[in-house]
């Protein structure tokens, strides 16, 4: 499909990775220049799967342009319909009820763990170890139960509305999340034993493809991948949004950058998003979970931001509205597209298989690139 | 009592009444051909469905049950597809090598099966050389391998393929020395020989750390040899989609998928051989009424246990690590393993030399 870039050197290989290749994770097209098994470059080709979101939001009232973002980021589904929810309330400023916020939390940290498992087996599975993947399974399928009775979804839950949440939460909720809580916490200790402190793990993951600071800064690399190069870029502790300003927990930040150290950061994550459900499942307060809205939402005319911390970073909703019940012009910043961003840059100098391993630290979610 | 080694001389016995010595001769070649193509066969079936179910064990599923009694057929239906499906040859690839690849390799996997004794005094070929012949023809399966890369016309394939060479030649020698830890106990190449000098004991128990850590060594150095996880970097899933098999469909990749299981099979039957006594039961120094009992359970059971615990052994470590990189694997047999080998065989040899094994 593509022309194969005839590299400077005889002595390169060019390879086309994917789109169909088992790493990749969805359609992503690597085209990579080889030399020997060490990489030189490595070229994204992107667009497989756009299916250009922002223009179809245009077309979409202010209640409905939520649920299309569930298509992007699909793993973290929740934390974008949240994004846009937050925009449209702060264009109307409408007050979103205590309980509301809370339930938003307990979802987003629940869609968290969610996609850090996934990834978790996802990661395991790129370098080679099988087995993690469907442990991993395991125990997202309670989670996707927990959503399942509440949201009605497993997947794209579809469970906000501008000014709360669609419904309450069922009365099962609390019980299964704890009994989610306890379960979680033995099985993160076995995540540990078997792939955090495996000699061979460490060996593919440390010291490769290390982001510094300031690259990872001037790449845009948010979320676990920002963090682990040791910048603290959490939106939930840097402009937190609901109710994370009340809550105890820490922003996990790793200082080395490479593949290792991302992983750590996320391990750390789905500790401190627990603790953070574990604080709010016995105080949701009672009341209302919706604001009272009107049945058709006008943005006033302007331009309007908000910014959330998805499962893989820092995710924006940016709305220009001309005072219609549709948006004027919607922009996304997803935060896989600047992670990707920075591949090339980690990759130079390593082998294929590390190119693999890093790709995998990434956190990739393709239709989250292409949109 | 009915063993194998009965069933064969009755046959033996009555080809020979029947049809005088050099007919019976003929007959018995052609019936040991065909008992190494089934014996692949089913070995194939048997293999494939064990690994099924010990990955399926371990990754909290079920694994197949749906084909046959406890899914115990699936491995069938399986072949069946394979067998019936076209086989493809890209465009661009040496036709007459691309085809070869695979024959060669099932053909040295064939080969492997001769100097294996299956049960008591039953063995195809007791040559006295057995485990160097061994040694000596499973490297061939990386020309095997390398053809496959080159002709594929794959740029995967390739990769897959020079990885597997540089890693097979490494790995041969570690296994080499762990072989000759226990041919310096043991005083001779022939694999009856080194069963024989097992009678008291096996050299696992008899032969102190070295052989421990031969068998460790041997281990290691076998699984990488037989491309398997973690060292499966010649095929890498999820680096190079199916490494140097890539291009393959149909009976040509079931070949190559059959020559790895029976691989697996030989590596662990000599494994079993070597440091586990083949067929020789467990005895247990002055117990007469205890060795008198594991005599009595047949020699091909012992031999076949012995070999499928390797086996399961060396699936485990498929289903538990991750792939190393193709400079640490490297690495580690350069660095690690061969010198801690070549001491060790300097160890065994003056541990053999001083009589001080049990």
């Amino acid at each position: 499909m593509f022309k194969e870039v005839l590299a400077e050197d005889q002595d390169c290989l060019t390879l086309n990775v994917g789109p169909q290749h088992p790493s990749t994770h969805g359609v992503l097209h690597l085209v990579i220049t080889l030399k020997g098994e060490t990489i030189l470059r490595v070229d994204p080709h992107l667009g497989y799967i756009h299916r250009s979101i922002e223009k179809m939001c245009e077309s979409l009232s202010y209640r409905q342009f939520i649920y299309v973002t569930s298509r992007m980021d699909y793993l973290s589904a929740h934390i974008n319909n949240h994004g846009c929810a937050l925009c449209v309330e702060k264009a109307l400023q409408i007050e979103v009820p205590q309980r509301a916020q809370v339930i938003r939390v307990l979802m987003d940290e629940l869609t968290r763990i969610a996609s850090h498992v996934l990834w978790w087996g996802a990661m395991a599975m790129d370098v080679g170890a099988i087995t993690p993947f469907f442990h991993a399974f395991r125990e997202r399928e309670m989670i996707n139960e927990i959503m399942e009775e509440t949201c009605g979804a497993r997947l794209t839950m579809n469970y906000m509305v501008p000014g709360g949440v669609m419904y309450d939460l069922h009365p099962n909720f609390q019980r299964r999340v704890k009994q989610f809580i306890s379960f979680f916490k033995s099985k993160l200790n076995e995540y540990d034993e078997l792939l955090t402190d495996n000699i061979i793990f460490k060996q593919r993951t440390q010291h490769i493809g290390v982001l510094r600071r300031e690259d990872a800064i001037s790449f845009g690399a948010t979320g676990p991948v920002g963090r682990g190069s040791g910048w603290a870029c959490d939106v939930r502790k840097r402009a937190p949004y609901e109710c994370y300003h009340q809550l105890q927990f820490e922003q996990v930040v790793e200082q080395a950058g490479d593949c290792y150290a991302r992983y750590l950061v996320r391990m750390g994550e789905m500790r401190q998003s627990l603790s953070i459900i574990e604080q709010l499942i016995d105080n949701i307060p009672s009341g209302d979970y919706q604001a009272k809205t009107k049945a058709v939402l006008k943005l006033p005319k302007g331009e309007y931001y908000s910014r959330v911390e998805t499962a893989r970073g820092e995710f924006g909703v940016y709305i220009v509205s001309d005072g219609g019940t549709t948006p004027y012009r919607i922009k996304f910043r997803s935060p896989g597209f600047s992670n990707l961003s920075a591949l090339d840059h980690m990759s130079r100098g390593h082998k294929i298989g590390d190119l693999v391993a890093i790709m995998g630290s990434l956190d990739l979610v393709i239709p989250d690139i292409d949109r | 009592m009915i063993s194998l080694e009965f069933i064969l001389q009755s046959v033996d016995r009555w080809l020979r009444d029947r049809l005088g010595h050099e007919v019976a001769v003929a007959v018995e070649y052609v019936l040991v051909g065909l008992f190494v193509i089934l014996f692949f066969a089913v070995l194939g079936l048997v293999l494939v469905f064990m690994e099924r179910k010990v990955s399926a064990w371990m990754q909290v599923r079920l694994g197949p049950n749906r084909v046959g009694p406890g899914g115990t057929l699936q491995t069938l239906a399986d072949t069946i597809k394979l067998v019936s499906k076209e086989g493809l040859t890209p465009a661009g690839a040496d036709r007459f090598l691309f085809n070869l690849a695979p024959v060669l390799m099932i053909v040295v996997s064939m080969l492997l099966l001769a100097p294996i004794a299956f049960a008591r005094n039953v063995q195809l070929w007791d040559i006295n050389i057995g485990v160097l012949y061994v040694s000596a023809i499973s490297s061939v399966s990386v020309l095997a391998v390398l053809i496959a890369g080159w002709s594929s016309n794959n740029k995967y394939s390739l990769l897959g393929a020079m990885r597997s060479g540089a890693q097979i030649v490494s790995y041969e020698l570690s296994a080499g020395l762990s072989v000759l830890t226990i041919v310096v106990l043991s005083g001779s190449l022939q694999v009856s020989q080194i069963i024989e000098a097992q009678q008291t004991g096996w050299w696992l128990f008899r032969g102190h750390v070295p052989v421990l850590v031969a068998m460790i060594i041997y281990l290691i150095a076998v699984t990488a040899e037989t491309n398997r996880a973690p060292f499966d970097l010649a095929e890498a899933e999820s680096e190079l989609t199916a490494g140097f098999h890539t291009e393959y469909s149909g009976m040509r990749f079931a070949l190559f998928f059959l020559a790895e299981y029976a691989n697996v099979f030989v590596a662990s039957a000599i494994g079993a051989i070597l440091f586990l006594g083949g067929w020789m039961p467990l005895h247990l120094g002055n117990w007469d009424a205890f060795n008198r009992i594991m005599d009595w359970i047949p020699s091909s059971i012992w031999f076949f246990a012995k070999t499928f615990f390797f086996i399961f052994v060396i699936m485990w470590f498929r289903w538990t690590f991750p792939r190393l990189r193709i400079d640490q694997l490297l690495e580690l047999e350069w660095k690690y393993l061969l010198p801690l080998g070549i001491v060790n065989l300097l160890v065994a040899t003056t541990i053999a030399v001083a009589g001080w094994y049990f």
